[in-house]
Protein backbone atom coordinates (compact mmCIF):
# COMPACT_ATOMS: atom_id res chain seq x y z
CA UNK A 1 0.00 0.00 0.00
CA UNK A 2 1.31 3.23 -0.81
CA UNK A 3 0.21 6.36 1.42
CA UNK A 4 -1.35 9.11 -0.09
CA UNK A 5 -0.86 11.97 1.94
CA UNK A 6 2.80 12.23 2.92
CA UNK A 7 2.97 13.53 6.42
CA UNK A 8 6.46 13.99 6.83
CA UNK A 9 6.35 16.63 3.84
CA UNK A 10 3.75 19.38 5.08
CA UNK A 11 2.97 21.14 2.01
CA UNK A 12 3.72 25.10 2.85
CA UNK A 13 0.69 26.93 3.87
CA UNK A 14 -1.33 24.22 2.96
CA UNK A 15 -4.39 22.34 4.84
CA UNK A 16 -5.12 18.70 3.64
CA UNK A 17 -8.30 18.23 4.28
CA UNK A 18 -7.25 14.93 6.46
CA UNK A 19 -9.14 12.71 9.23
CA UNK A 20 -7.45 15.13 11.89
CA UNK A 21 -8.96 18.33 10.19
CA UNK A 22 -12.59 17.03 9.33
CA UNK A 23 -12.28 15.41 13.22
CA UNK A 24 -11.76 19.11 14.14
CA UNK A 25 -13.53 21.32 12.15
CA UNK A 26 -16.85 18.82 12.27
CA UNK A 27 -19.19 21.17 14.26
CA UNK A 28 -18.21 24.46 12.30
CA UNK A 29 -18.44 22.79 8.96
CA UNK A 30 -21.79 21.35 9.60
CA UNK A 31 -22.88 24.73 10.79
CA UNK A 32 -21.79 25.83 7.50
CA UNK A 33 -23.88 22.97 5.57
CA UNK A 34 -26.79 24.18 7.41
CA UNK A 35 -26.68 27.43 5.06
CA UNK A 36 -27.81 25.22 2.40
CA UNK A 37 -31.31 25.87 3.72
CA UNK A 38 -32.89 29.40 2.52
CA UNK A 39 -34.73 29.60 6.23
CA UNK A 40 -31.24 28.63 8.12
CA UNK A 41 -29.73 31.69 5.86
CA UNK A 42 -32.76 33.91 6.66
CA UNK A 43 -32.75 33.31 10.29
CA UNK A 44 -28.70 34.28 10.46
CA UNK A 45 -29.62 37.26 8.46
CA UNK A 46 -32.16 38.33 10.78
CA UNK A 47 -29.98 37.45 14.06
CA UNK A 48 -26.77 36.10 14.17
CA UNK A 49 -26.39 35.89 17.95
CA UNK A 50 -29.58 33.74 18.58
CA UNK A 51 -28.97 31.66 15.79
CA UNK A 52 -25.03 31.03 16.70
CA UNK A 53 -26.31 30.62 20.09
CA UNK A 54 -28.61 28.07 19.64
CA UNK A 55 -26.15 26.31 17.26
CA UNK A 56 -24.02 23.11 18.14
CA UNK A 57 -20.80 25.26 18.25
CA UNK A 58 -18.02 25.88 20.81
CA UNK A 59 -17.62 29.70 22.16
CA UNK A 60 -14.25 29.87 20.41
CA UNK A 61 -16.24 28.42 17.20
CA UNK A 62 -18.85 31.57 17.47
CA UNK A 63 -16.54 34.11 18.06
CA UNK A 64 -14.42 33.02 15.36
CA UNK A 65 -18.08 32.85 13.39
CA UNK A 66 -18.42 36.69 14.36
CA UNK A 67 -14.79 37.87 13.83
CA UNK A 68 -15.73 36.42 9.91
CA UNK A 69 -11.43 35.05 10.92
CA UNK A 70 -11.74 32.48 8.21
CA UNK A 71 -7.88 31.98 7.89
CA UNK A 72 -7.77 30.35 11.32
CA UNK A 73 -11.17 28.89 10.46
CA UNK A 74 -9.45 27.15 8.10
CA UNK A 75 -5.69 27.00 9.69
CA UNK A 76 -6.45 26.35 13.44
CA UNK A 77 -10.03 24.64 13.66
CA UNK A 78 -10.76 22.23 10.74
CA UNK A 79 -12.93 24.95 8.78
CA UNK A 80 -13.18 22.89 4.80
CA UNK A 81 -13.56 25.96 2.34
CA UNK A 82 -16.46 24.16 0.37
CA UNK A 83 -18.26 24.07 3.77
CA UNK A 84 -17.36 27.53 5.30
CA UNK A 85 -17.77 29.63 1.95
CA UNK A 86 -21.72 29.32 2.81
CA UNK A 87 -21.24 30.88 5.75
CA UNK A 88 -19.43 33.92 3.46
CA UNK A 89 -22.10 33.76 1.11
CA UNK A 90 -25.10 34.26 3.31
CA UNK A 91 -23.39 37.85 4.33
CA UNK A 92 -21.37 38.75 1.13
CA UNK A 93 -18.45 38.04 0.95
CA UNK A 94 -17.49 35.30 -1.79
CA UNK A 95 -14.41 33.07 -2.05
CA UNK A 96 -12.04 35.65 -3.53
CA UNK A 97 -12.53 38.12 -0.34
CA UNK A 98 -12.05 34.54 2.02
CA UNK A 99 -8.94 33.35 -0.12
CA UNK A 100 -7.63 37.25 0.34
CA UNK A 101 -8.06 37.42 3.83
CA UNK A 102 -6.07 33.34 4.27
CA UNK A 103 -3.49 35.23 2.28
CA UNK A 104 -3.03 38.22 4.66
CA UNK A 105 -4.04 40.59 1.77
CA UNK A 106 -6.57 43.02 1.07
CA UNK A 107 -9.09 42.15 -1.77
CA UNK A 108 -7.48 44.65 -3.75
CA UNK A 109 -3.95 43.76 -3.17
CA UNK A 110 -5.36 39.81 -3.94
CA UNK A 111 -6.93 40.81 -7.28
CA UNK A 112 -4.01 42.80 -8.80
CA UNK A 113 -1.92 38.95 -8.18
CA UNK A 114 -4.60 37.42 -10.90
CA UNK A 115 -4.13 36.92 -14.72
CA UNK A 116 -7.68 38.71 -15.37
CA UNK A 117 -9.07 39.37 -12.67
CA UNK A 118 -12.25 40.15 -14.62
CA UNK A 119 -13.27 36.98 -14.59
CA UNK A 120 -14.96 36.68 -11.52
CA UNK B 1 -25.37 -2.56 -27.69
CA UNK B 2 -24.44 0.52 -26.21
CA UNK B 3 -20.80 2.33 -26.32
CA UNK B 4 -18.80 4.81 -24.99
CA UNK B 5 -18.08 7.59 -27.71
CA UNK B 6 -16.07 10.01 -26.43
CA UNK B 7 -14.83 11.30 -23.27
CA UNK B 8 -14.16 15.35 -21.91
CA UNK B 9 -12.19 16.53 -19.48
CA UNK B 10 -13.39 19.85 -17.98
CA UNK B 11 -13.26 21.96 -15.35
CA UNK B 12 -15.89 22.76 -13.03
CA UNK B 13 -15.54 26.45 -11.46
CA UNK B 14 -18.29 27.45 -9.60
CA UNK B 15 -18.22 31.16 -10.56
CA UNK B 16 -18.64 30.25 -14.24
CA UNK B 17 -22.19 28.93 -13.08
CA UNK B 18 -22.90 32.95 -11.50
CA UNK B 19 -21.85 34.08 -14.79
CA UNK B 20 -23.56 31.97 -16.96
CA UNK B 21 -26.66 32.76 -14.84
CA UNK B 22 -26.33 36.75 -15.36
CA UNK B 23 -25.68 35.97 -19.18
CA UNK B 24 -22.41 37.90 -18.67
CA UNK B 25 -20.55 34.87 -21.41
CA UNK B 26 -19.18 37.71 -23.43
CA UNK B 27 -17.12 40.04 -20.98
CA UNK B 28 -13.72 40.40 -21.84
CA UNK B 29 -12.11 38.27 -19.17
CA UNK B 30 -15.01 35.54 -19.61
CA UNK B 31 -15.21 35.21 -23.25
CA UNK B 32 -12.15 33.14 -23.93
CA UNK B 33 -13.51 30.59 -21.96
CA UNK B 34 -16.58 30.64 -23.29
CA UNK B 35 -15.74 30.69 -26.87
CA UNK B 36 -13.76 27.89 -26.04
CA UNK B 37 -16.66 25.43 -25.47
CA UNK B 38 -18.19 26.63 -29.15
CA UNK B 39 -16.63 23.79 -30.68
CA UNK B 40 -17.56 20.91 -28.34
CA UNK B 41 -21.01 22.34 -28.09
CA UNK B 42 -21.16 21.96 -32.16
CA UNK B 43 -19.31 18.40 -31.69
CA UNK B 44 -22.05 17.69 -29.27
CA UNK B 45 -25.32 18.50 -31.54
CA UNK B 46 -23.64 16.07 -33.84
CA UNK B 47 -22.69 13.56 -32.44
CA UNK B 48 -26.01 13.66 -30.51
CA UNK B 49 -25.14 11.16 -27.27
CA UNK B 50 -27.91 9.54 -25.73
CA UNK B 51 -26.45 9.76 -22.18
CA UNK B 52 -23.88 11.97 -20.45
CA UNK B 53 -21.68 9.82 -17.41
CA UNK B 54 -20.45 13.17 -15.45
CA UNK B 55 -18.02 11.96 -12.74
CA UNK B 56 -17.90 15.04 -10.29
CA UNK B 57 -17.40 15.57 -6.17
CA UNK B 58 -20.40 17.02 -4.75
CA UNK B 59 -19.02 20.25 -2.45
CA UNK B 60 -21.39 19.84 0.37
CA UNK B 61 -25.00 19.77 -1.45
CA UNK B 62 -26.43 16.64 -1.10
CA UNK B 63 -23.40 15.20 1.00
CA UNK B 64 -21.90 15.95 4.08
CA UNK B 65 -19.14 14.65 6.50
CA UNK B 66 -21.61 12.37 8.70
CA UNK B 67 -21.70 10.36 5.68
CA UNK B 68 -19.25 10.84 2.26
CA UNK B 69 -19.54 8.22 0.13
CA UNK B 70 -15.75 7.48 -1.73
CA UNK B 71 -17.88 7.03 -4.63
CA UNK B 72 -21.83 7.33 -5.57
CA UNK B 73 -24.07 6.85 -8.30
CA UNK B 74 -27.04 8.33 -9.48
CA UNK B 75 -30.18 6.06 -10.23
CA UNK B 76 -33.28 7.71 -11.08
CA UNK B 77 -34.98 9.54 -13.91
CA UNK B 78 -34.78 13.07 -12.89
CA UNK B 79 -32.01 14.98 -11.15
CA UNK B 80 -32.90 18.05 -9.10
CA UNK B 81 -31.25 20.93 -9.02
CA UNK B 82 -29.69 21.66 -5.50
CA UNK B 83 -29.27 24.90 -3.31
CA UNK B 84 -25.73 24.89 -2.15
CA UNK B 85 -26.11 27.84 -0.09
CA UNK B 86 -26.43 30.37 -2.78
CA UNK B 87 -30.49 29.68 -3.35
CA UNK B 88 -31.28 27.65 -6.34
CA UNK B 89 -30.20 28.09 -9.88
CA UNK B 90 -32.41 29.11 -12.62
CA UNK B 91 -31.99 25.87 -14.43
CA UNK B 92 -33.68 23.02 -15.21
CA UNK B 93 -33.44 19.85 -13.37
CA UNK B 94 -31.31 16.97 -14.99
CA UNK B 95 -33.10 14.00 -16.74
CA UNK B 96 -31.99 10.67 -15.50
CA UNK B 97 -32.81 6.90 -17.43
CA UNK B 98 -32.90 4.79 -13.91
CA UNK B 99 -32.75 1.26 -16.01
CA UNK B 100 -29.62 2.28 -17.43
CA UNK B 101 -28.05 3.89 -14.16
CA UNK B 102 -29.07 0.48 -12.27
CA UNK B 103 -27.49 -1.70 -15.33
CA UNK B 104 -24.24 0.51 -14.55
CA UNK B 105 -24.65 -0.37 -10.83
CA UNK B 106 -25.10 -3.61 -11.38
CA UNK B 107 -22.38 -4.04 -13.19
CA UNK B 108 -19.82 -2.50 -11.35
CA UNK B 109 -20.56 -3.87 -7.85
CA UNK B 110 -20.17 -7.52 -9.41
CA UNK B 111 -17.02 -6.33 -11.05
CA UNK B 112 -16.11 -5.29 -7.02
CA UNK B 113 -16.85 -1.27 -7.05
CA UNK B 114 -18.85 -1.40 -3.92
CA UNK B 115 -20.67 1.63 -4.69
CA UNK B 116 -23.45 3.64 -3.50
CA UNK B 117 -26.54 3.94 -5.14
CA UNK B 118 -28.62 6.83 -5.24
CA UNK B 119 -32.39 7.02 -5.87
CA UNK B 120 -31.99 10.65 -4.81
CA UNK B 121 -29.66 12.76 -5.60
CA UNK B 122 -29.42 16.69 -5.86
CA UNK B 123 -26.80 18.05 -8.62
CA UNK B 124 -24.95 21.14 -7.83
CA UNK B 125 -22.05 22.92 -9.40
CA UNK B 126 -19.41 20.28 -10.11
CA UNK B 127 -22.12 18.32 -12.37
CA UNK B 128 -24.14 21.27 -13.36
CA UNK B 129 -21.21 23.77 -14.29
CA UNK B 130 -20.08 21.13 -17.14
CA UNK B 131 -23.26 20.52 -18.37
CA UNK B 132 -24.35 23.97 -19.59
CA UNK B 133 -21.07 24.83 -20.91
CA UNK B 134 -20.97 21.46 -22.98
CA UNK B 135 -24.73 21.84 -23.52
CA UNK B 136 -27.24 24.27 -24.88
CA UNK B 137 -30.69 24.27 -22.39
CA UNK B 138 -33.67 25.54 -23.11
CA UNK B 139 -36.91 24.15 -20.42
CA UNK B 140 -34.99 20.97 -20.63
CA UNK B 141 -31.40 18.85 -21.31
CA UNK B 142 -30.83 17.15 -24.86
CA UNK B 143 -29.07 14.20 -23.24
CA UNK B 144 -29.73 11.78 -20.18
CA UNK B 145 -27.45 11.68 -17.54
CA UNK B 146 -25.62 9.53 -14.65
CA UNK B 147 -24.29 11.73 -11.90
CA UNK B 148 -21.26 9.62 -10.59
CA UNK B 149 -19.61 11.34 -7.66
CA UNK B 150 -16.52 10.88 -6.11
CA UNK B 151 -14.62 11.61 -3.09
CA UNK B 152 -12.10 14.18 -3.89
CA UNK B 153 -12.39 16.65 -0.55
CA UNK B 154 -11.70 14.44 2.76
CA UNK B 155 -9.19 12.48 2.70
CA UNK B 156 -8.58 8.93 2.75
CA UNK B 157 -10.08 9.30 -1.46
CA UNK B 158 -9.58 7.02 -3.87
CA UNK B 159 -6.27 6.40 -5.53
CA UNK B 160 -5.80 8.17 -9.26
CA UNK B 161 -5.57 4.39 -10.53
CA UNK B 162 -8.58 2.97 -8.23
CA UNK B 163 -10.49 6.28 -10.24
CA UNK B 164 -9.08 4.86 -13.85
CA UNK B 165 -10.02 1.17 -12.81
CA UNK B 166 -13.66 2.51 -12.60
CA UNK B 167 -13.39 4.09 -15.52
CA UNK B 168 -12.51 0.85 -17.65
CA UNK B 169 -15.32 -1.16 -15.62
CA UNK B 170 -17.77 1.60 -16.52
CA UNK B 171 -16.93 0.87 -19.78
CA UNK B 172 -17.21 -3.15 -19.73
CA UNK B 173 -20.63 -1.95 -18.08
CA UNK B 174 -22.04 0.29 -20.79
CA UNK B 175 -20.39 -1.99 -23.13
CA UNK B 176 -22.81 -4.57 -21.45
CA UNK B 177 -26.54 -2.72 -21.97
CA UNK B 178 -28.27 -4.26 -24.67
CA UNK B 179 -30.08 -1.58 -26.20
CA UNK B 180 -28.01 1.16 -28.94
CA UNK B 181 -27.08 3.84 -26.56
CA UNK B 182 -24.71 6.28 -27.61
CA UNK B 183 -22.97 7.49 -24.11
CA UNK B 184 -20.48 10.23 -23.31
CA UNK B 185 -18.16 10.01 -20.41
CA UNK B 186 -17.37 13.74 -18.35
CA UNK B 187 -14.35 13.63 -16.30
CA UNK B 188 -14.57 17.06 -14.27
CA UNK B 189 -13.00 19.37 -11.84
CA UNK B 190 -9.36 20.92 -11.58
CA UNK B 191 -7.18 21.76 -12.70
CA UNK B 192 -4.56 23.61 -10.45
CA UNK B 193 -6.17 25.77 -7.65
CA UNK B 194 -5.92 26.28 -3.78
CA UNK B 195 -8.67 27.32 -1.88
CA UNK B 196 -7.32 27.02 1.67
CA UNK B 197 -4.28 28.40 3.39
CA UNK B 198 -2.30 31.32 2.86
CA UNK B 199 -0.89 29.80 -0.65
CA UNK B 200 -4.80 30.42 -2.09
CA UNK B 201 -5.05 30.81 -5.92
CA UNK B 202 -1.86 29.08 -6.40
CA UNK B 203 -1.72 27.92 -10.37
CA UNK B 204 0.76 25.55 -11.93
CA UNK B 205 0.10 25.99 -15.74
CA UNK B 206 3.22 23.53 -16.52
CA UNK B 207 1.74 20.95 -14.34
CA UNK B 208 -1.33 22.02 -15.95
CA UNK B 209 -0.40 21.72 -19.92
CA UNK B 210 1.93 18.30 -18.91
CA UNK B 211 -1.52 17.02 -17.47
CA UNK B 212 -3.43 17.66 -20.74
CA UNK B 213 -0.46 16.09 -22.73
CA UNK B 214 -0.70 12.72 -20.81
CA UNK B 215 -4.79 12.47 -20.56
CA UNK B 216 -4.48 12.42 -24.22
CA UNK B 217 -1.29 10.73 -25.32
CA UNK B 218 -0.34 8.72 -21.29
CA UNK B 219 -2.58 8.30 -19.03
CA UNK B 220 -0.75 5.37 -17.49
CA UNK B 221 1.89 7.79 -15.95
CA UNK B 222 -1.21 9.94 -13.94
CA UNK B 223 -2.54 6.72 -12.96
CA UNK B 224 1.28 6.62 -10.78
CA UNK B 225 0.50 10.25 -8.84
CA UNK B 226 0.08 10.28 -5.41
CA UNK B 227 -2.17 12.59 -3.69
CA UNK B 228 0.98 14.45 -2.11
CA UNK B 229 2.78 15.18 -5.56
CA UNK B 230 -0.82 16.85 -6.88
CA UNK B 231 -1.10 19.16 -4.36
CA UNK B 232 2.44 20.29 -3.67
CA UNK B 233 2.47 20.83 -7.54
CA UNK B 234 -0.60 21.97 -8.28
CA UNK B 235 -2.24 22.85 -5.25
CA UNK B 236 -4.91 20.87 -2.42
CA UNK B 237 -7.80 21.58 -4.52
CA UNK B 238 -6.27 20.09 -7.94
CA UNK B 239 -5.93 16.73 -6.71
CA UNK B 240 -10.37 16.46 -8.13
CA UNK B 241 -8.19 15.75 -11.45
CA UNK B 242 -8.05 12.01 -10.59
CA UNK B 243 -11.77 12.12 -11.92
CA UNK B 244 -10.08 13.02 -15.25
CA UNK B 245 -8.89 9.52 -14.86
CA UNK B 246 -12.04 7.75 -14.92
CA UNK B 247 -13.40 9.67 -18.13
CA UNK B 248 -9.90 8.50 -19.59
CA UNK B 249 -10.43 4.98 -18.22
CA UNK B 250 -13.46 5.20 -19.52
CA UNK B 251 -12.46 5.31 -22.98
CA UNK B 252 -9.94 2.59 -24.39
CA UNK B 253 -6.31 2.59 -25.70
CA UNK B 254 -6.35 4.65 -28.52
CA UNK B 255 -8.22 7.99 -28.42
CA UNK B 256 -8.30 10.59 -30.90
CA UNK B 257 -8.47 14.48 -30.19
CA UNK B 258 -11.37 16.93 -30.77
CA UNK B 259 -10.54 19.55 -28.74
CA UNK B 260 -8.17 20.83 -26.54
CA UNK B 261 -7.90 24.60 -24.19
CA UNK B 262 -6.81 26.49 -21.36
CA UNK B 263 -7.57 29.25 -19.83
CA UNK B 264 -5.92 30.17 -16.37
CA UNK B 265 -7.73 34.00 -15.44
CA UNK B 266 -7.85 33.93 -11.69
CA UNK B 267 -7.50 31.09 -9.18
CA UNK B 268 -8.16 27.88 -11.22
CA UNK B 269 -7.06 26.48 -14.33
CA UNK B 270 -9.85 25.91 -16.44
CA UNK B 271 -8.90 22.91 -18.98
CA UNK B 272 -10.70 21.33 -21.37
CA UNK B 273 -9.74 18.64 -23.84
CA UNK B 274 -12.50 16.11 -26.23
CA UNK B 275 -11.56 13.08 -26.54
CA UNK B 276 -12.93 10.65 -29.16
CA UNK B 277 -13.15 6.88 -28.17
CA UNK B 278 -10.67 5.13 -31.34
CA UNK B 279 -12.79 2.09 -32.68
Amino acid sequence: MVQQVDKSRPIENTKVFTSEETQKGYRLNKFAMSMCKPENRKAFLADEEAVLAAADLTDVERQLIRDRDWRAIMDEHGGNIYMIMKIGAVIGEGLYQIGAHQRGETYEEFLATRNAAGAR
Amino acid sequence: MAEIIAGIGTSHVPSIGVVHDQGRHNEPAWKPLFDSYEPVKKWLKETKPDIAIVVYNDHGCDFFFDKYPTFAIGAADAYPVGDEGWGRRPLPDFPGNAEFSWHLCNSLVYDEFDITVCQEMAVEHGFMVPMHLCWDHDETWPVQVVPVAVNVIQHPLPTALRCWKLGQAIRKAVESFPEDKKVVILGTGGMSHQLNGARFGHLNTEFDNDFLDKIEADPMALTEMTHQHIMEEAGAEAVELIMWLTMRGALGDSVSRVHRNYYAPMTTGMGLIALESAA
